[in-house]
């Protein structure tokens, strides 16, 4: 199958588009004028990112090399079905989480928030960057400037507690892409001579079974933003960064960064040829199966909503290198798929944990009792997100999950179903007992007075948005679903 | 390309009016500065920034024809008269000084007027010396008459760290102690060299080596050069002169010098070893790979842990740029064109990143007045400009995309592997990490912790009522350097990004010419 | 040959080494500044000596071609290199001499400065002193 190709600065301009908009940010004599350079930047990349759609929708992908570095690697983008799906969920909610950041920020009266719209509109060029990178390098730059643009947003409140969180994001990421990623990519290239994503990998033929496991778990574990355990901790930690911080990265970028360049590593490099061949994808399966239940039991333990969260994202990640590494079709589709789909419900679960603490400072679940009545909207939009993130219908959760499910019994490995219903069964336990005290529990437990009083509109709005979203998917995944069995189509050849 | 072709006398002269011409300035800057402090200054922006020019010029001419220059001394010929050699590789590193000394002169004018007020014939005159003596040193293709630029540019190096603090006069005797051996071992081998060759032009030995490889004299004689510019290089263990004798001197002056001596010394060993030794001679026959790389990781590692002891800011950077000299010996000596491209992109990178970080030090040291990193509290929110600079250049020497020490790194690091250097590998990566620890230390002391007005000498470049009410972590005033020092600064910064970036180009049409192509 | 026939042949070799050491070994071990400097002096005249010896050949006379304004009639008939003692080296030496008189200026212009400084030139004296200023 030649996939057709067309020469294109786009996605350059997608990616640079939230750096050029930097100047206006810092100069803005005004918070308004500010806000509106980073809605402009917003609006004129998903702009950008969705005028690339048709053309990849169509089965071509779109190319553009920068500058060339070393012989036959550059810095090269490639727009392919895979970096379309991620780009557009990356690029619609930064408009979203735009819009909650300036509620958010405004009303608990941050300090530094020029800085801190900097460093996002930073992040989110990174993130974009990363979706379109054509080869291992590209996606390496863009990593790393994701990781460095993201430490002043983790570590804003710049207390000590945000000091040793920082740390810790640091030590795991930086320490864990330049101790592994990176020796592991100079490997790669050293047996290969290339770094280009191949819809069926480079490696085959060039290595044997015990330097493809080797290079596979340095990979696997050094892109550390997937949080596979035991490079999970920095998740949690980071969780002091403010909560919009939270919700883009920490639950769509950063994260979702992880889980997409080892998605890339694992398809385009390594190859799932050499994965099957070696049987390197049963490894990452009980790998990632392990991380999908331990963090779930972890998060039934946490007490404060964001680190719940967060937890429970370390297990939600699991599932898309989980789904990809099935290596069957219904169980790719659905891993990647459920980039997309966790993102939107995940992102709206932060939302709402940042709007309670907006509107009555309260971080731990177990004085959110009642808080229904004070918040119903926030709340009912939080039973959506959780209802999406454990896979329940009408939510778009529920198709990627399908779709794994069925992955799971495709490939014959049974014990994976297992896995995945158990986990279902312990994000259930965790997430409604929140939902359950926030509306159904006694009277007297009740903490909160019996009047409606929602975070401030630029906060709900947001919320809303991507609540809603979370349940039209369920009803029209197609852009999503198309792209995610486009991306499948190219690797595995079908 | 006519203009070049063409018999032009000013073009073809332009080797030697490149050495020359800060020489001949360096003399009227000297004798000016008797009489009135303020001509030196622009007698020597002006020299440093023609010879700037010539220098690029003389890139375009290498780079457009392809083939060396040879200027002959006087018009004799070689082997008999001194030749100078402008070819790929010494036409980069001469471009290197001239664009280091230039920016580094014109960053620092505010720094020259005060701290060198009463000297300012003898700073300018010394400053433009040493370049002088770089550049001949990288343009000489005559072995003796390269020892006689090397002192010379010594000697003015060390004049230029004495005029530092006051305990600079002792570390500076110390070095000069230690660069007299290294030079002297030079100038002995150089003399075993002759003996045995009877020349002194290095091409006319390069050609006359392959008939006396087994010549214990020059077995011999490899080795004390060897030693002598491995002392001048500061590599471990005999690197003790280079900590203390950098972090004592004026910030200018380490501006000039740290950036460039090291790695001058290096280019140096890398012509010595590859136009007079020959490659055969240094890879295949003497197989000096093993022995120097092991060295290098020594370096490496000695280096990197030393600087993670550094409380003062300056001190840590000599430390890293011993840890950079391991770098560059260990990817040339692994001997394969990889391995070497790496080692020669560093020079260059390593040399723009050290100003760099230098030209920062001297923006901190003007702001705070000390040099702990301590000081450098509350800096992000003080001086955001100059910190986005300095974090660029850190994440250089970390090695992080896509500044230009990620790229050198990746040529080093590919040369291990593909030589099977597996602890030459491990080290760089070790000291990439020990690097982001160093500065990230310096990140969380300039980020977490708020802002402190500590003005110990009362400078009269600062207000002190206006900052004193900044003391709230977060509503601090920006309060940036001046312009003349933070724009050049920012410019090397974004050089930083731009060197990266075209780190390709850069091997593809400069550094693959400069290695033999016997190198494979 | 036995074994003082083959030192007195190389003579001249065996007193650069000495005059190396002794130079090598002052400036490492002497406590005295000046003395350190006497033994870069010492060191560097070694090597100097060492030029000028190598130049010198048995029998040689001065390079100086007594009729060498008489071309034309094969002027390398007459002059055998083998009876003019080689006067590269010697060349070299007046630029090294001169390089080793500035380094000495520039060392002792520094122990003054360091004298100024500490009012001794004895290192572990100076040491102290930079110890307790802490």
């Amino acid at each position: 199958m030649s996939i057709e190709t067309v020469l294109s600065i786009k996605p350059v301009l997608a990616v640079l588009v939230s750096l050029l908009a930097i100047p206006g940010i810092i100069s803005s004599r005004s918070q308004n004028i500010r806000e509106a350079w980073t809605f402009a930047a917003a609006g004129i990349k998903l702009l950008l990112v969705v005028s690339m759609l048709p053309i990849i929708l169509d089965g071509k992908t779109i190319n553009y090399t920068l500058v060339q570095v070393f012989p036959d690697v550059g810095i090269s983008f490639r727009v392919d079905a895979l970096g379309m799906l991620f780009a557009l969920v990356a690029s619609s909610l930064w408009i979203v989480t735009s819009l909650y950041s300036v509620g958010y920020m405004r009303s608990l009266d941050e300090h530094s928030q020029t800085r801190y719209f900097a460093f996002f509109a930073v992040a989110i060029s990174a993130t974009i960057g990363v979706a379109f990178s054509a080869n291992l390098l590209t996606l390496y730059l863009f990593y790393e400037i994701l990781s460095l643009a993201t430490y002043p947003l983790v570590t804003h409140h710049q207390d000590k507690e945000a000091r040793s969180s920082g740390r810790k994001y640091l030590l795991y990421i930086l320490g864990g892409s330049v101790g592994l990623a990176l020796p592991a990519m100079m490997i790669t290239y050293h047996f290969t001579g290339t770094l280009d994503f191949a819809p069926h990998g480079v490696m085959a033929g060039h290595v044997n079974s015990g330097l493809a496991l080797l290079l596979s778990m340095m990979f696997l574990f050094g892109f550390a933003k997937v949080g596979i355990m035991p490079m999970h901790s920095w998740l949690p930690a980071a969780m002091v960064a403010p909560t919009p911080v939270s919700a883009l990265l920490h639950a769509v970028a950063v994260v979702k960064v992880g889980a997409f360049s080892v998605v890339r590593v694992m398809t385009g490099i390594i190859g799932t040829g050499v994965l099957a061949d070696f049987n390197i994808n049963g490894i990452i399966c009980a790998i990632a199966s392990i991380t999908i239940v331990v963090a779930s039991l972890i998060a039934l333990s946490q007490d404060e909503l964001k680190r719940r969260l967060a937890f429970s994202t370390i297990g939600q990640l699991s599932y898309i290198i989980l789904g990809v590494a099935l290596l069957s079709k219904s169980g790719m589709t659905g891993g990647i798929l459920h980039i997309a789909m966790h993102a939107f419900g995940k992102i709206t679960l932060f939302f709402c944990a940042g709007a309670i603490f907006c509107a009555t400072g309260i971080k731990y679940i177990s004085k959110m009792k009642g808080i229904g009545r004070r918040m119903p909207i926030t709340m009912t939009a939080f039973l959506i997100g959780s209802l999406s993130v454990i896979g329940f219908p009408p939510c778009g959760g529920f198709i990627s999950k399908w779709h794994l499910v069925l992955g799971t019994i495709e490939s014959g490995r049974l014990i994976f179903l297992v896995v995945l219903l158990l986990s279902s069964f312990l994000n259930a336990a965790y997430f409604f007992p929140v939902f359950y005290n926030a509306f159904f529990c006694s009277a007297d437990e009740v903490l909160f007075e019996d009047r409606v009083e929602e975070a401030p509109l630029w906060c709900v709005v947001p919320l809303v948005i991507t609540a809603s979203l979370s349940i039209l998917l369920f009803f029209y995944p197609q852009p999503f679903l198309n792209l995610a069995s486009l991306a499948v189509q190219t690797i595995m050849g079908i | 390309m006519t203009f070049f072709d063409g018999d032009s006398s000013l073009i073809s002269n332009l080797p030697a009016i490149v050495v020359t011409l800060p020489l001949f300035a360096s003399l009227i800057a000297g004798f000016l500065g008797w009489k009135n402090r303020k001509a030196p200054y622009p007698i020597a922006a002006v020299a440093l920034f023609l010879t700037f020019i010539s220098s690029v010029v003389l890139m375009i001419q290498v780079m457009s024809t392809g083939v060396a220059i040879e200027y002959r001394m006087a018009g004799w010929a070689a082997p008999v008269g001194i030749v100078y050699v402008i070819d790929h590789l010494s036409a980069l590193v001469i471009l290197l000084i001239t664009s280091i000394a230039f920016v580094n002169f014109i960053a620092n004018k505010s720094n020259i007027d005060t701290v060198f007020r009463n000297k300012a014939g003898a700073f300018n005159s010394l400053y433009l010396l040493f370049t002088a003596g770089l550049l001949g040193m990288t343009a000489t293709g005559d072995a003796f008459n390269l020892y006689v630029l090397m002192e010379i540019a010594s000697l003015s190096g060390y004049a230029l760290i004495g005029l530092g603090s006051n305990r600079a006069p002792l570390s500076t005797l110390n070095y000069l102690f230690l660069g007299t051996i290294g030079a002297t071992f030079y100038l002995l081998g150089v003399g075993y060299i002759y003996i045995a060759t009877g020349s002194l032009n290095m091409a006319d030995i390069a050609s006359i080596m392959p008939k006396i490889l087994d010549s214990s004299m020059i077995l011999f004689a490899f080795i004390i050069c060897m030693v002598g510019l491995l002392i001048k290089m500061a590599i471990f263990p005999l690197h003790g002169w280079l900590p203390n004798a950098y972090s004592e001197s004026a910030n200018v002056a380490a501006g000039l010098i740290a950036p460039l001596t090291t790695k001058v010394t290096i280019y140096i060993m890398i012509r010595i070893c590859l136009t007079l030794f020959t490659p055969q001679y240094t890879f295949d026959y003497l197989n000096t790979s093993d022995l120097m790389v092991w060295l290098a990781i020594g370096t490496i590692i000695f280096g990197s842990l030393s600087a993670l002891a550094q409380k003062d800011y300056k001190r840590m950077l000599t430390y890293i740029i011993i840890a950079e000299v391991g770098y560059m010996v260990g990817g040339f000596f692994l001997g394969n064109r990889i391995g070497v491209s790496g080692a020669i992109l560093h020079i260059v990178n390593d040399a723009a990143m050290t100003l760099a970080l230098f030209m920062a030090a001297g923006i901190f040291m003007w702001k705070t007045g000390e040099e702990s990193q301590e000081s450098l509290k509350g800096m992000f929110a003080k001086m955001p400009f100059t910190m986005a600079g300095f974090t660029v250049a850190a994440l250089s020497v970390v090695g992080v995309p896509p500044t230009c020490g990620f790229f050198s790194k990746w040529y080093l690091i590919s040369g291990g592997i593909a030589a099977g250097q597996y602890f030459f590998v491990a080290a760089l990566i070790f000291s990439s990490l020990v690097n982001a620890i160093l500065f990230f230390r310096i990140f969380e002391i300039a980020h977490f912790e708020p802002f402190k007005d500590h003005h110990h000498h009362s400078s009269n470049h600062s207000n002190k009522g206006e900052e004193a009410s900044a003391h709230d972590t977060h509503e601090q005033t920006i309060k940036e350097a001046p312009l003349g020092m933070l724009i050049p600064f920012m410019a090397v910064s974004i050089l930083l990004v731009v060197l990266g970036l075209y780190s390709g180009q850069i091997v593809n049409n400069i550094i693959n010419f400069a290695i033999p192509s016997s190198i494979l | 040959m036995d074994i003082v026939s083959l030192i007195a042949a190389k003579a001249n070799y065996w007193t650069y080494v000495i005059l190396l050491m002794v130079g090598l070994y002052a400036m490492v071990a002497k406590n005295n500044l000046v003395k350190k400097i006497v033994g870069m002096v010492i060191f560097q005249t070694a090597v100097i000596l060492f030029y000028v010896s190598i130049g010198y050949k048995k029998g040689g006379t001065l390079p100086i071609i007594m009729h060498g304004h008489d071309h034309g009639h094969g002027v390398d008939s007459f002059i055998k290199a083998a009876d003019y003692i080689n006067p590269l080296p010697h060349v070299l030496m007046l630029t090294a001499i001169v390089v080793g008189v500035a380094t000495l200026g520039v060392a002792l212009a520094l122990a003054i400065k360091v004298y100024q400084e500490y009012g001794t030139l004895e290192e572990d004296e100076i040491r102290k002193q930079i110890e307790l200023k802490g």
